[in-house]
Order: structure tokens, then sequence, then C-alpha cells
């Protein structure tokens, strides 16, 4: 059977063990003995690792020796390596994309139990793929410049490395940040695991770098709206919140927020996690970047009632001259072109109150551990004091380890920072109150530089260490001792009793859970999420910081939990793909365009209309429909309305389709 | 020059084909210098016998057109295609299953409980189905066979050549004639109407907008007041398949302010009609909520299988399976039948 181009196909099929991966599975000679049989098949082999020079080079040979001019691969997925045998195919003499690859691995040896079976459906697969790959054309890639901008969405410490770095190599990066102010979690911490580094002595500093670099066009109080493109050119609509207070015009000099008419502060402050108040204008922490205030218009009196004597406005106006407050802000939509994306959106933690039984929310002694973080925090509102909600210097504090995780009932994972942060508030509180501190843990897990040595020094500094996992937190006391106390009750697995502990604070080391909305934001960019929720890396080892989406890569805690030294690390890892994307300056696109047959068409608009990015016109002379190459992106919306099946898509075309499915089926 | 054989047959039709060739009026006395009509039954005397008396391949071209699905029906094409050299599926019927195709929507056991026991139009008595070997009266009679599926002709024999349309118009039909009887006859397969989709043709085409073709309502055209003859039915709102279906007829039915219903079927390459059909028309709706697009669907388009399919229902996928294509190009269909009344 000669194929469209004339050639008769000769198809070679290279069958991959990958190690025991998929010939601990499927029957790989028996696979290749059957491609043998399938037409034109002039060769099949077996081969342990065909991605290895050696197995490449069999292709090469191939195509070389027995004119091979069709290439099937049956092994992993082509995420993974269909790159690496297109070229390949190239490399042998063939146009790459007379290759393609049949997955047994993800598709089958994977997720197929019995070996029979996994061996059955490999056949089919390959089957499928030769049925197909004699419908294949030689293509010519298309090659688009990169935009050389960078956006980095999340303005905690991964999104601030990120950024520094690409800026620093000369890059524009647009910075963009939810709340009015970057910084994170880590600007809430007083201090840092296992060094107690000061978080903000270390943090603050990048954060005005971010705001007075030339490269960096930070945005608060902004969120991703839109996004559209593709690797190298995406168009990314933001829309910037209003925040009452002219961000150019603002000095941060706090007049506006003494003069509020609320005299004092009223309301729980969200970067204080509810421990501080706030007024309704406010600037979040000293530190904040931009130090800029922002209004709440939930909280505002002249929001609520229009009534307000606006004292802040004319205070600005009047003592500031800077006039810097306007009510009536709007949200504004910016849309930005880029390069490249890198994800640093975080984590959030877990919702104590979720487990009942610790109390949260019902005892107000029992806190969880970021709200201790702003309490031993300097700048925190008291001030670095260690209180009770009442003022009074607790005696006594428990620390209830993996809270929320490692438990089937919440979160199975380990949240890896929890250990030392309990540890590091251990240490705090111990040497700011000379409290008793039981850390109540399930098993210590300090598996970092440093991190062991921290745990041994605590050891020593007369910490009580219970292993077990608190039954509850009760106030129900049973002796005078416990009057006035919240009682742990908690097996001591190591001595094997049940143990009551009074004592006058809880601490609940509440483990990171991906952000609640991170799944809007994983369609908004189109990348996958683990089934926990956090975003999923390309590949687990190789991988880490790329995605299945080519350009956006992710970096730090929205990728799973991880300390500061790995976010650091990981946004690291992100800027270099990025820079290296972007210096590198092209990139290939799959010639994957849609093409239309003008014999075939008959000019009926119909097309047009549904083009997303306006690459189909209409040429009246001709009375047909035409296609600008360099626009099309491959979406195929097109090839499927046609209601003349003029318009295939190069890659998918109905019979290279039609023909995978045919051989599909045809196993019996 | 002897003149060569041609025969006429019809099967599950409405007469309208045959009104076809008898509307070619002068021309077809013009043809008659050239051909020799051997069976036409509509319009002369002639019996199976007639037929069956011919050697095998002595007919040059028999023109058949209705759709197959009684055993009488089933049994004459086969002894005609054996009969002749070439034949032409003439019609939408013959071509795709036409209207009687419809029928393959609904239970051959509903379709005969409607119409023998217990329609509207049915008086109270004993209830009479078909029944191929009957007796009434004391007297024993034959009936054909009612398949369980309306067929198209190509599912029951081999088919040379298509002429579309319902009925197909006459300019058809004799481009059909011309191209049959010419030293160089096109492909066997070939459809004998245009290339192009209807839009190809039509005068309305000029008045689509640049930008393309969004649609926020359907309408039907016995509920529009006033239909527009200047500017393309499409962009009005009515369903007009002309998009999707074979030009060739000239805009006929447009001309007359009705859009295109669809009779002479898909353009090559595409295997469901229906399906082209349905994608088409759902990718012009200008709209994105999910509930407002069921909303214009439900309103304007209250019978999918009606609008899509009138006349290719048997030809598509519904109902039907793909089997394997031992030649390896592409698959064919075949309709779903019941398998003692298959062969």
């Amino acid at each position: 059977m000669a194929s469209k181009n004339g050639d008769i196909p000769r198809i070679g099929v290279y069958v991959c063990h990958c190690g025991t991966n998929i010939g601990g599975q499927v029957n790989v000679p028996e696979v290749v003995a059957f491609a043998r049989t399938l037409p034109n098949v002039v060769v099949a082999r077996e081969y342990k690792y065909m991605c290895s020079d050696p197995g490449q080079m069999l292709i090469k040979e191939d195509i070389q020796k027995l004119n091979i001019n069709r290439v099937v691969v049956a092994s992993c997925s082509p995420h993974l390596h269909e790159h690496t045998f297109r070229k390949a195919t190239l490399e042998g003499g063939r146009n790459p994309f007379l290759f393609h690859m049949a997955n047994i691995r993800e598709h089958v040896s994977w997720v197929t139990q019995d070996p029979e079976k996994a061996t059955e459906k490999a056949k089919a697969i390959v089957e499928a793929a030769v049925y197909r790959i004699q419908f294949h054309e030689p293509l010519e890639s298309k090659h688009v410049p990169v935009h050389p901008d960078v956006l980095i969405v999340g303005g905690g410490i991964a999104g601030i490395t990120a950024a520094l770095t690409l800026a620093d190599a000369g890059k524009t990066v647009y910075l963009i940040e939810r709340e009015s102010s970057i910084g994170g979690h880590m600007a809430k911490f007083d201090k840092t695991f296992p060094t107690l580094d000061c978080a903000s002595c270390i943090l603050t500093p990048k954060m005005t770098t971010v705001k007075d670099h030339p490269n960096i066009h930070l945005m608060t109080y902004a969120e991703v709206l839109e996004v559209d493109g593709y690797v190298g050119n995406f168009r990314v609509k933001v829309k910037k919140k209003p925040r009452y207070v002219i961000e150019d015009r603002c000095i941060g000099c706090y007049v506006c927020i003494e003069h509020c008419v609320y005299k004092t502060p009223k309301h729980p402050s969200e970067f204080d996690e509810g421990i501080g108040l706030r007024k309704p204008i406010y600037i979040p922490f000293p530190q904040a970047v931009p130090l800029v205030a922002v209004i709440d218009p939930e909280t505002c009196i002249e929001f609520k009632s229009g009534r307000c004597p606006k004292k802040c406005q004319k205070a600005c106006r009047e003592i500031v001259g800077r006039d810097a407050i306007d009510f009536t802000q709007k949200e504004e939509i910016l849309e930005i072109q880029v390069g490249a994306v890198i994800i640093a959106t975080g984590f959030q933690i877990f919702d104590p109150s979720r487990i009942p039984e610790y109390g949260y929310g019902r005892y107000p002694n029992v806190y969880t551990s970021l709200e201790v973080e702003r309490l031993v925090n300097a700048s925190g509102p008291t001030g670095g004091a260690i209180v009770l909600r009442d003022g009074r210097k607790p005696q006594s504090v428990a620390i209830i380890h993996c809270v929320g995780s490692r438990d089937r009932n919440y979160n199975p994972w380990c949240s890896r920072v929890c250990c030392m942060y309990s540890l590091k508030l251990a240490h705090l509180v111990r040497e700011r109150t000379g409290a008793e501190v039981y850390n109540c843990y399930i098993d210590m897990r300090t598996p970092g530089k440093g991190y062991e040595e921290f745990y041994e020094k605590l050891l020593h500094e007369g910490v009580h260490f219970i292993r077990g996992k608190v039954a509850e937190v009760t106030d129900w006391t049973i002796n005078p001792e416990e009057a006035g106390k919240l009682v742990i009750r908690v097996e001591d697995s190591l001595i094997g009793v049940v143990r009551r502990i009074p004592v006058d604070m809880v601490i609940l080391s509440v483990g990171l859970e991906p952000r609640s909305d991170a799944e809007e934001l994983r369609r908004l960019f189109h990348i996958s999420c683990s089934a926990e929720g956090w975003f999923l890396e390309r590949h687990p080892k190789l991988a880490p910081v790329s995605t299945y989406t080519d350009g956006v890569y992710i970096a730090g805690a929205c990728q799973g939990p991880k300390d500061i030294p790995d976010a650091v690390a990981q946004a690291g890892a992100a800027a270099g793909e990025v820079l290296s994307l972007v210096d590198r300056g092209v990139i290939e696109l799959e010639p994957n365009i849609a093409v239309i047959d003008a014999r075939r068409c008959s000019g009926c608009h119909v097309c047009i209309a549904l083009c997303p990015f306006s690459a189909i016109a209409f040429h009246a002379e001709e009375n047909v429909a035409r296609i600008n190459e360099a626009l099309c992106k491959g979406c195929g919306v097109c090839v499927g309305a046609c209601p003349s099946r003029a318009i295939s898509q190069q890659l998918f075309k109905d019979e290279q389709i039609l023909a995978e499915i045919e051989g599909l089926l045809m196993v019996d | 020059m002897e003149k060569k054989k041609v025969g006429f047959y019809w099967c599950a039709s409405c007469g309208g084909c045959e009104e076809a060739v008898v509307d070619l009026a002068e021309d077809l006395l013009t043809a008659l210098e050239q051909i020799d009509i051997v069976f036409w039954p509509v319009a002369m005397d002639f019996k199976r016998e007639d037929v069956e008396r011919l050697d095998d391949g002595e007919i040059f071209a028999t023109f058949i057109n209705g759709a197959v699905r009684l055993s009488e029906q089933e049994e004459i094409v086969k002894l005609l295609r054996r009969k002749s050299r070439v034949i032409v599926a003439f019609g939408a019927c013959s071509h795709m299953g036409g209207i009687p195709g419809l029928a393959n929507g609904v239970a051959r056991e509903a379709i005969l409980d409607y119409y023998y026991r217990n329609g509207p139009a049915l008086e109270s008595r004993e209830p009479m189905p078909p029944d191929p070997e009957r007796t009434w009266k004391e007297h024993g009679f034959h009936l054909p066979r009612f398949y369980e599926n309306v067929r198209a002709l190509d599912q029951v024999v081999e088919v040379d050549y298509y002429i579309p349309g319902c009925a197909p118009p006459p300019n058809v039909v004799k481009g059909a004639l011309a191209q049959l009887l010419s030293d160089q006859p096109p492909p066997s397969g070939t459809v004998l109407a245009a290339t192009h989709a209807l839009c190809h043709e039509c005068e309305l085409n000029d008045t689509k907008p640049e930008e393309g073709i969004r649609i926020q309502a359907f309408r039907r055209p016995h509920l529009v007041d006033k239909i527009d003859p200047h500017t393309c039915l499409l962009v009005q709102g009515l369903i007009c398949l002309g998009p999707v279906t074979r030009g060739g007829c000239g805009a006929l039915c447009i001309k007359g302010r009705m859009p295109c219903t669809g009779c002479f079927g898909p353009l090559d390459g595409v295997r469901d009609f229906g399906a082209a059909a349905l994608s088409f028309v759902a990718s012009i709706i200008d709209a994105d909520d999910p509930h407002d697009i069921e909303r214009i669907l439900d309103e304007g388009i209250p019978d999918p299988l009606g609008t899509f399919y009138m006349y290719s229902l048997p030809k598509s996928l519904l109902f039907q399976k793909v089997l394997p294509s031992n030649g390896r190009r592409t698959a064919r269909t075949e309709p779903r039948r019941e398998k003692a009344e298959s062969r």
C-alpha cells in the first residue's frame, strides 16, 4: 500500500523493556513477534532501554540499512521521550514526524495487573501505532520567537527569589501578589530554623530590592484573570484590585491611619492571624512592600454608610500634602505579554477547627503555630511577648505535632516543616517565658542540614518530648492541680502510659495544604495537580520545577510542602529554566496546525468566527477561507466544525485517528 | 451502433424520482436514440421474468431509486446487479436511505404495532400485521418480509454511481447521463454532482458577514413572518444545511426562500452527514453558558434527528457498527439487522 506521499511504508517497530518497568509486566518478545505480522512492518526489535544511545542507534541503523521510512517506538509516554526518538529518526535521515510513539508503560504495564492482559493491550497499542503511521507525512516545524519578559505569580520567598534572579540577569519581570504586600508566610515568622536567623532580617532586604529593582514590575493586590497563548508567547490579563490609596502618592507615613475615625484598631488583622487588630485603613506590617496603606471596604465606614467624615483623606491632603486616598478607585485590568511563567503561590495552613477534639476556636488558649509565630515576632501585636489572651504569661505550654498531617482523616502527607518549626517554637517559648514545654510528636523528622543537631540541642534545653499522638485537649479537670488549665490527654508510647498534662497554652503545629483556590489557578495555566492538590511537576526527579505545560514552571510550596531553603532552591531552579528558555530566543512549535484544502472549501464561513486566534480569513475572489499559519495554534476547533472536511489538522488527520482506532480494535 | 440497454427500478420511494426521469421531457426522447429501456415497472409493462431472461451483465446501466426495506426489493436489486454492468443509485433514498430511512429511528415492532395494531387510524377489529406467510379466507399468500432496518442501496449491493437529490433535479440528471455515456466515465463510486458544498454556488454566500456567522436563536421557516430573500438564510437563523451539503442543484430551495435540508448528502470525505451538520451548527451558536446553549438548541431544533438526518440516517454511524477494513484503508459501516433476515 502506497502512502499519500507516494512511498511504500517500510515500518520499523521498536519495543522497549524499560528495564522491568515494561518488561516485568508485558511479554515483550511476544509483542515483537506480533508486530512482525503487521502490514508494512519490515523490522521489529526489542531493547532493554530504547532511549539509551545503543537503543537509538538501532533506529538510525535500520533507517540506513533497511531503508526504514516509518518508525514506531513502543515505550513510555511521549511526554518523556517523543523528542528523543524524533531526533533519532531525524539523525537516521528521515523526517522526524515519520515517527510515532506507542505508550505501553503509563498506559499498559503500570496500570494493568494481569501480565497476559497487559501483553494483549500492548499489542493493540502497537497495532494502532502501526496503522496510524502509514498515514504520517513529513512535516516542517515552525519556529517562533520567545517573548523575553517573565511573569511570576506569588510574592513569597520563592517568588521573590526567582524575580530577583531573573531581574539581575536583565530580564523584565512582572511579579504579581494577591495580598497588599509581598513577603508571604516568611514575613510572618520571627526566627527561622535551625539557625534562628531573624526572618525579617534576611527577607526584608530582598523585599525592598524587589521594589527598587528597575527590571521588576511589582503588582501587589493583584490577581491573574486570564491566560492565553503558549510557551514563549503568553498573553495574561491581570486584575489590580482597588486599594483606595494611590500607590505612587502614598509614602507609608501612617498619618491617615492615625487619623482614621476609629480611634483604636477594632478589626482582626489578617497579617497577624487575628491575634492583633487593625483599623479599616492599615498597613499590614511595618516592613510591608510596597509600604502603602490599603482600605478594607468591608470595614470602612465610608464604604458602608457613605457618611464618614473621611478624616484619613483630609489628613493625607492637609497634613502630608499627598492626597493619596481615593475612595472612587476602581479595579483595573492590565494585559501583559510574557514568554514564561513561574507559579509560586505557596500553601495555606490546615484549619485545626476541623479537629474538634483539639478545641481550637473553643478554648481561647489553643493557638495555631502561625498565631504563635506572630506572638513571638518582635513586630507582632505583643511586641514579641508570649502571653495568653488574657495577658498572663504561660507557665506551661504543649506543642502538638502533626495537626492535620499524617492523618488519614485529614491530610495523609507529612508537611515536612512542622517538626522543625515546633522545635523552634519550643526553644523560643522556653527562652522567653521559661515555661515548661511539652512537645507531643508521632515521629521526629529532622532530615535537613543542621536539623538533627538542632533537635539534639533542644533535648538538652529541658524541653519535654512525649512520643504519642494527642487524643484530646480538654478543660475538664479532675484534680486541683489541673484547675483553670487545659489538659492534654496523650499516650506516651515510650513508657506505655496515658498521661494527662495540664498546661496554660496549647500550640497546634498545623500542616501545610494546597491553597483552596489552587484548582482555579491550575485551570488558568493549564497545568496539572496531584491528587492532593499540589501543582504537579513534569517529572518528580528530573524536571521538578517544570510542568506539562511548556513555559510554565512551579517553585516553592505550591508544588508540595517544603521549608525555606528548598523553596529558595526551587525558585533558583525555576529561574534557571526560564533563563534557558528566554535566552534561547526561539522555540520550535509542533507542526500540528490546521490546513485548508482549497479544492474542498466551499467558503461557507463557518470556521471564521470560531478561530480563537483570528487566524482564518475569507478570500472573496476565490470564495474560500484561508488559515494564516503563523497565527494558527493547532487548537482544532475549525477542524471539528468544517462541514466539508476541507480543514484537517496535521498530526491529527481523520485518516490517522481512524486508522489508529481501527488498529486498536483489530486485536481480538 | 447498438443501443445501450437501460433499466429503471423503484424500491421504498415516493415516486418523485420516477417523475424526475419524466421531467427530462424532450431530453428523454433524445436519450432514447442512444438507449433502449428494458425494464421500468412504473411506466412500462415488464415483468421480473423479462429481467431474468437477460444474460448477466447484458444491461448497460440500471437506475434504482428508493431505499431497501422489503425482501422483494432486496431480491430484485440483487437480480438487477447481476444483469447490469453499472448500477446507479438514483435519488436520496437509494443514495443514503432518504426519508424512509428515518424509520430506523424507530423499532420495527413499534412501526408494525402503530400501523397494524394500535394506531389511531385503525378500526378496532382483528389486528392484521403483514405476516409473510398467511392465509385469509382460506387463501394462502406470500408477502415480502419487512426487514429490521431501512438500507441504502450500497448497503445491499455494490453501487457504481450515485445521482443525488430528493428528487434529482433535471440538470443534475442530464449532467450525470452525459458523464455516464461519455467515453471516459468517472471513477466508480462517484457522486455525480458538484464537489463543493452548496454555499459555493449559492448567490447568498456573499451576504455572510466578514467576521463569520454567530447565531443566538434558530428559527424554523414556518414560524418566521418574513424571510429576507437577499440575505443568507443561515445568517437569518434558519437552519440551512448548505455548508455541509454537496452542491450541484444550483441552490434551488434557497432561491425559493427555503433553507437547504441536505438531500444531496455529504461531501467526499465526510463520514456521517448528520454528525458533520450537527458539528457545524453547534459551532456557530453564539453562547458560552451551557444553559443558554441548551435553550437555543431546544427552542430552535425540536427534532434534531429529522433536522440533521432527514435523508441519511441509514448511512449514518448511528445504530451501526464499524467493521474492520480488510484492505486496511478505511472501515465499512453496516446497519444492524436481524440475523435471520440478513442474507
